[in-house]
């Protein structure tokens, strides 16, 4: 666990950080989208509050929106969601119209978002930031983010912590920070344990594994990113294995 | 697509970034549904000022509808029997009417964005990335 596996390495050889991405993250999260949002449905909090205390006719972006499951969170507040994963959009689309939510959904890029800048009251980007595969494309991805909030207007940002010596993961300071992490694919798609927001699977039936990129954030480096990306830290914290922080624009 | 979203959507190819042009992106060959919502006037008078009016009249007549006031309507309050009725209105326009398939043109640099299966793909070919 302190050194890289040599699957790492050869995901670490991938010169091109936007080709890294398309193998290691996008196309994974393609595959794994319908077993993967399966996991994925309860809200977090500090999410949870953060979108319940935003002012009615509030209109905001949640990037990287994975299956959907933040956007229906306040009826007083439209939020547009959006996610590399065509296939995660699908689901997100489809579990929002069940619920009558005051949203949408679409396709595109969190570097390319397709918004004007200055016009969005808030902004959320949850357990995305973490997936670009440079300090550089990080630190520009929160940069986009704030781009397009309006003066005052607040982003909440979640990443997964390196510091997370009470998960089954074991992770902690001094271990590798750019790590491949599995996702184990069943077949039969049964799920046992659906408490667990990471379980990943059972052992029945040939399981398929699938790795996903992911650059694990140390105590005080999600600070740092916000700040290189000119924002300003409104509150920060730790919850649940990640750390977490809102910030505006300076 | 809910109507309401061309009102957040531009073209994301950089060099549109400060055309007028980009803005909103032409709406060409769009099937339409109208799916149910919850009317919520409160939100819908709370959003019209900072509705870009002209762009919402764009995007209607692209889609067929020319009825729409030339002017913004100011200071509606939510409370007011009278409003009622425009409120509804905005609401079947903005929140219910729903782009199901269609192509999102961009006046600037030609580029088209499609809607499938109401869900519109703002992803870029890697040359314009």
């Amino acid at each position: 666990m302190n050194s890289h596996s040599e699957e790492e390495q050869r995901m670490i050889s991938v010169e091109d950080p936007a080709l890294r991405e398309q193998i290691y993250v996008h196309t994974v999260y393609n595959e794994i989208a319908p077993h993967f949002s399966h996991t994925r449905y309860k809200q977090w909090p500090i999410v949870e509050e953060f979108l319940k205390s935003r002012t009615l006719g509030s209109i905001g972006l949640d990037v990287g929106c994975g299956n959907g499951k933040y956007l229906g969170a306040n009826k007083n507040v439209y939020i547009i969601g959006s996610d590399r994963s065509d296939q995660l959009v699908n689901l997100a689309y489809t579990n929002n119209s069940k619920i009558q939510s005051f949203s949408d959904t679409l396709v595109a890029d969190g570097l390319k978002l397709p918004h004007f800048g200055n016009s969005f009251d808030f902004v959320i980007s949850i357990a995305v930031i973490h997936h670009f595969s440079t300090p550089e494309r990080r630190i520009e991805a929160i940069k986009h983010i704030i781009s397009k909030l309006n003066v005052g207007g607040e982003a909440l940002i979640y990443v997964w912590a390196l510091e997370q010596q009470n998960s089954r993961r074991g992770w902690k300071e001094g271990m590798p920070q750019d790590i491949l992490v599995p996702w184990v694919l069943q077949k039969n798609k049964k799920k046992k344990n659906r408490n667990d927001e990471d379980q990943e699977g059972t052992q029945e039936e040939e399981p398929e594994t699938k790795m996903r990129y992911y650059h694990l954030y140390k105590k005080g480096e999600l600070e740092e990113n916000a700040e290189a990306a000119g924002a300003e830290v409104v509150r920060n914290g730790y919850e649940r294995d990640n750390w977490w922080a809102v910030i505006k624009r300076k | 697509m809910k109507f309401l979203t061309t009102n957040f959507v531009r073209c994301p190819i950089s060099k549109c970034d400060n055309s007028l042009k980009a803005f909103p992106l032409q709406y060409k060959n769009c099937e339409l549904i109208q799916e149910e919502l919850e009317f919520n006037p409160e939100f819908l008078a709370n959003i019209l000022d900072r509705l870009n009016w002209e762009a919402i009249i764009a995007v209607a007549g692209d889609l067929g509808n020319d009825s729409l006031p030339p002017t913004k309507p100011e200071n509606v309050d939510p409370k007011d029997p009278e409003n009622e009725q425009l409120l509804k209105d905005l609401h079947t326009l903005l929140i219910e009417t729903q782009i199901t398939e269609g192509e999102m043109h961009c006046g600037e640099c030609g580029h088209i964005y499609y809607i499938k299966s109401s869900i519109p793909n703002f992803l870029l070919p890697p040359h314009l990335v």
